[in-house]
C-alpha cells in the first residue's frame, strides 16, 4: 500500500529540467517576509503593552500596523512558502518540469510578491476594507485574482503533464488549497469601487450577511490555506526528510476528503451569540465539533511516518521541529472544537484566548513546519552536502518553543482572566469591575507576550543566518550526532 | 472512485469543488433567502454622509481590530454595553464591523453616553480622559480637513449595493455634510432625510471641518437608531 504513495522517486533524473529557481526565489522571499511580518508582530504586541510605541502618527498605530503582521506572516511568508514548496512538490512528485515554462513561473512569483507590497502599503497609508484578512482593496483582489488563476494553471498543468500514473497525496491538499482559496477570494471581496481612480470601494454584502460570508472566508483560510496547504508541505517535506513512506494511505484519503468537507461549514462559530440566527450557529458548532476527527488523522498521519525511525528525533533537528509542528496541530486543532462549543465561547469570545489558539497554531504548525521545510529545500536548492549548521538548527528548535509557551500561556492566562472579570459581579450584583480595571490587568501579559515573540523572531533571524551560510556553501565544523541503530522498517 | 480522480486531475479538482460547495451552500444561501436573518424594526435609516465619512474613517483606522460592535445576550454585557445587538442594527452596513476582539470596549451603543467633549479630547490623547487606556491616540484627526468633495459619490455606490438612499440624498450629500457639521444651512431638511442625526460642530473647532467631525458624529448615532417601543422580544427567535 505504501509503496504506490511514496513521495517522488528517490533518484532525480537528470534529464527532467526542473525549474528550481522559482523556488529559490520564493524561499527568499519567505526568509525575508517572515522576519519582517514577525518583527511587526513583535512591534503591536508592545504597543499593547506600552500604548506610547504608536507614535501618535497615523502610519504607525497598532489598527494600521495589525493588518501589516497578519498579512504579512500569513500571506507574504506563509504564502511564499506555501507556493514556493508547491511548485518544487508538484515537479518532482509529478517528475515533470512546469508547465509554462520560465515565464509563466516567473510571473506567479514577481506577481505575487507585487500582491503583497501593495497590500502593505495600502494599509500603512490607510487603504483597507475594513474586513479581517481580506484587508486589501478591490485593485489588489482583482491583481491577485490574476496571479491566482496563473497559479493554478501552472499546477493543474503540471499534473496533467506527469510520468507518474498516480497525483500523490500532496498535490490533492495543494489544488484543494488553490482552489478553494480562489472561491473564498472571489465572494467575500465582490465590491463596487467608489470611482475606478480611488482606492475606496463598497462590499456588496450588508451586516449579518456580510459577517457570515466575511467568517466562511477567513475560517477557510485558516482552514484551506494555513491547514490543507501546510498538511500537503507535511505529506511530502516529513516522508522525505526521515525516508520513510506515509504511515497510511488509507487515512489520507479518508482524512482529505472528510477534512475538506467539513471545514467549510466552520465559520459561524467565529459568530456565536452575536446576530446571526442560531440556526447557523448550531450548525457551525456541530460541524466545528466533528472537524476535530479529521484533524486527527492528519496528524496521526504525520507522527506515525516515523514509526520505526523515532531515533530520528533524537538526532535529526529538522525532524524534530517538523514532527513537533504536527504536535501543535494536533493541539490547536483539539483547542479549536473545544472553543467553538458555544458555553466555551461566551467565555473565550473577544478575549486574547483567541489570540492565543490562533499563535498555536500559526507559530506552533504553520510557522515551525514551515522552517522545516526551509531547512530541508535550502541544501537541495542549492546543492550542499547539508546545512551550515545542525546545532544551530537546534537553538532556533528550543529558542522557538520557549517563545511558542510564553506566548499561548500568557494568552491563556490573559484570556480567560479577562473573560472572567467582564462576567464577574460583587455582593451586591453589580459588575465588579469596570471595562478599564480589565485593560490594566492585561499589562503583565502583554510584555510576556511580546517577550515569547521576540524570542520566536529570534529564532527565526538566527534560521536566516543559517540558511544564508548554507546557500553561499560553508559547513560549520560541529559534531555529527549519528544514529545508533539502522532504522528497522 | 479514489482510484479514478487519484489519476485524473480534472475530476479531482470538480470532486473537490463539489465538495467544498455544499456546506457554503447550506449556510449562505437561506441566510441571503429568509427573510426572518433579519428583523423588521422601526428606526433604522442609512447613515448621513457625514456619519459614512466618519463610519470610513473608523474602517481606515481598523478600529474593529480593538472594538467589537456586537453586544451578546449576556446579562453582564447588556448590563455593561446596554441592550443586545439586533441583525437589524447592521443591515445597512458594508462592511459589517462587528469585531472579533475586545481589546478596549464594545462600542456598537457608545452613541449619547459621552460628550462631544470628551470625544474630542478621548481621540486626540485616549490617556488624558483615561489614564489606563492603552488606546492610540489620534490627534491627525484633529487637524485633517475631512474630504467630502465625493460625497454624492458615495452614497450613489452603496444604493448601487443595496441601501435605500433616494436621489434626493444622493444630490444634497455635500449640502448634508456641511450642514451636520456647522449647524448651517438646511439643517432641518436634512433631519428630515436623517432623523436622529446629531448636529453641530463635533470637534470643538468651528473653523475646520476636520475627520474628527465625522469621526464624532459617527460616535454618537451609533446604537441609537432603532426604536424599541413596539419591538417584541419573540422576534429574536431565529
Amino acid at each position: 500500500m505504501s509503496e504506490s504513495i511514496s513521495a517522488g522517486g528517490t533518484g532525480t533524473p537528470q534529464e527532467i529540467n526542473y525549474n528550481e529557481d522559482v523556488v529559490k526565489n520564493f524561499v527568499i522571499a519567505a526568509g525575508f517576509w517572515g522576519v519582517v511580518g514577525m518583527l511587526v508582530g513583535v512591534v503591536i504586541a508592545f504597543q499593547l503593552a506600552f500604548p506610547v510605541l504608536n507614535l501618535d502618527l497615523e502610519w504607525t498605530t497598532f489598527g494600521r500596523l495589525r493588518p501589516v503582521h497578519t498579512s504579512g506572516v500569513i500571506f507574504a511568508f506563509g504564502g511564499s512558502i506555501l507556493i514556493g514548496s508547491s511548485l518544487y512538490i508538484v515537479q518532482r512528485t509529478c517528475q515533470a518540469p512546469l508547465w509554462g515554462g520560465r515565464a509563466l513561473a516567473g510571473f506567479v512569483f514577481w506577481g505575487y510578491q507585487a500582491f503583497i507590497v501593495m497590500a502593505a502599503l495600502g494599509y500603512v497609508l490607510g487603504i483597507s476594507q475594513g474586513k479581517e484578512y481580506a484587508e486589501p482593496e478591490w485593485y489588489v483582489d482583482l491583481f491577485l485574482t490574476v496571479v491566482w488563476v496563473v497559479y493554478l494553471v501552472v499546477f493543474v498543468g503540471t499534473v496533467l503533464k506527469r510520468n507518474q500514473p498516480h497525483i500523490y497525496v500532496a498535490n490533492w491538499f495543494f489544488l484543494a488549497f488553490i482552489l478553494t482559496i480562489a472561491v473564498l477570494h472571489l465572494v467575500n471581496n465582490a465590491a463596487v469601487p467608489v470611482s475606478f481612480m480611488g482606492a475606496k470601494s463598497y462590499g456588496v454584502w450588508a451586516g449579518v450577511q456580510d459577517a457570515l460570508t466575511q467568517w466562511w472566508y477567513a475560517h477557510n483560510a485558516v482552514g484551506f490555506f494555513l491547514t490543507a496547504g501546510f498538511l500537503g508541505m507535511m505529506y511530502y517535506f516529513i516522508p522525505k526528510q526521515a525516508d520513510r513512506p506515509i504511515y497510511s494511505y488509507r487515512l489520507s484519503v479518508v482524512h482529505f476528503w472528510s477534512l475538506v468537507f467539513l471545514y467549510i461549514w466552520a465559520g459561524p462559530h467565529h459568530l456565536h451569540y452575536t446576530a446571526l440566527p442560531d440556526w447557523a450557529q448550531t450548525l457551525g458548532m456541530v460541524f466545528s465539533i466533528v472537524l476535530w476527527m479529521p484533524s486527527w488523522g492528519g496528524m496521526i498521519n504525520g507522527f506515525m511516518t516515523l514509526a520505526g525511525a523515532w531515533d530520528k528525533l533524537r538526532t535529526d533537528p529538522v525532524i524534530r521541529m517538523m514532527i513537533t509542528s504536527v504536535g501543535f496541530y494536533g493541539m490547536s486543532t483539539f483547542e479549536g472544537p473545544m472553543m467553538s462549543i458555544k458555553a466555551v465561547n461566551s467565555l473565550s469570545h473577544y478575549t486574547d484566548w483567541t489570540i492565543g489558539h490562533v499563535h498555536s497554531g500559526a507559530l506552533g504548525w504553520v510557522a515551525l513546519v514551515s522552517f522545516g521545510a526551509m531547512y530541508f529545500l535550502v541544501p537541495k536548492l542549492w546543492k550542499r552536502e547539508r546545512l551550515y549548521s545542525l546545532q544551530l538548527v537546534t537553538l532556533h528548535f528550543w529558542i522557538a518553543t520557549v517563545g511558542i509557551v510564553l506566548y499561548i500561556t500568557s494568552m491563556w492566562i490573559s484570556g480567560i482572566m479577562q473573560g472572567l472579570m467582564w462576567r464577574a459581579y460583587d455582593q451586591f450584583g453589580f459588575l465588579q469591575y469596570s471595562f478599564i480595571e480589565t485593560v490594566e490587568a492585561m499589562h503583565p501579559y502583554y510584555v510576556i507576550r511580546g517577550l515569547g515573540g521576540l524570542l520566536f523572531l529570534s529564532g527565526a533571524v538566527l534560521m536566516v543566518y543559517n540558511l544564508w551560510k548554507t546557500a553561499r556553501g560553508d559547513m560549520r565544523d560541529e559534531p555529527v550526532v549519528v544514529s545508533s541503530a539502522p532504522a528497522q522498517a | 472512485m479514489q482510484e479514478k480522480m487519484e489519476k485524473n486531475v480534472i475530476l479531482l479538482a470538480i470532486a473537490t469543488l463539489i465538495t467544498i460547495s455544499i456546506g457554503g451552500l447550506v449556510q449562505l444561501v437561506p441566510l441571503y433567502a429568509l427573510d426572518s436573518t433579519i428583523e423588521e424594526v422601526e428606526g433604522m435609516r442609512p447613515y448621513s454622509p457625514l456619519e459614512l465619512a466618519g463610519r470610513n474613517i473608523y474602517v481606515r483606522e481598523g478600529c474593529y481590530l480593538c472594538h467589537s460592535q456586537m453586544i451578546r445576550p449576556f446579562r453582564d454585557e447588556i448590563e455593561r454595553y446596554g441592550k443586545y445587538s439586533l441583525a437589524a442594527e447592521s443591515m445597512y452596513d458594508h462592511p459589517f464591523q462587528w469585531g472579533s476582539k475586545r481589546t478596549g470596549p464594545d462600542v456598537a451603543r457608545v452613541g449619547g453616553k459621552y460628550s462631544n467633549d470628551w470625544h474630542t479630547a478621548h481621540m486626540i490623547n485616549p490617556r488624558s480622559v483615561v489614564p489606563e487606556s492603552i488606546m492610540p491616540g489620534y490627534p491627525f484627526m484633529a487637524t485633517t480637513e475631512l474630504s467630502y468633495d465625493d460625497a454624492a459619490e458615495h452614497l450613489k455606490t452603496l444604493s448601487i449595493v443595496g441601501v435605500p438612499y433616494t436621489s434626493e440624498q444622493v444630490a444634497s450629500a455635500v449640502a448634508d455634510v456641511k450642514a451636520q457639521a456647522t449647524g448651517e444651512g438646511d439643517v432641518d431638511a436634512m433631519l428630515a432625510r436623517y432623523p436622529k442625526a446629531a448636529v453641530g460642530d463635533f470637534d470643538g473647532n468651528p473653523d475646520k471641518l476636520t475627520e474628527l467631525d465625522a469621526m464624532i458624529a459617527y460616535l454618537q448615532m451609533l446604537g441609537r437608531l432603532v426604536d424599541y417601543t413596539n419591538y417584541k422580544p419573540e422576534m429574536d427567535y431565529r
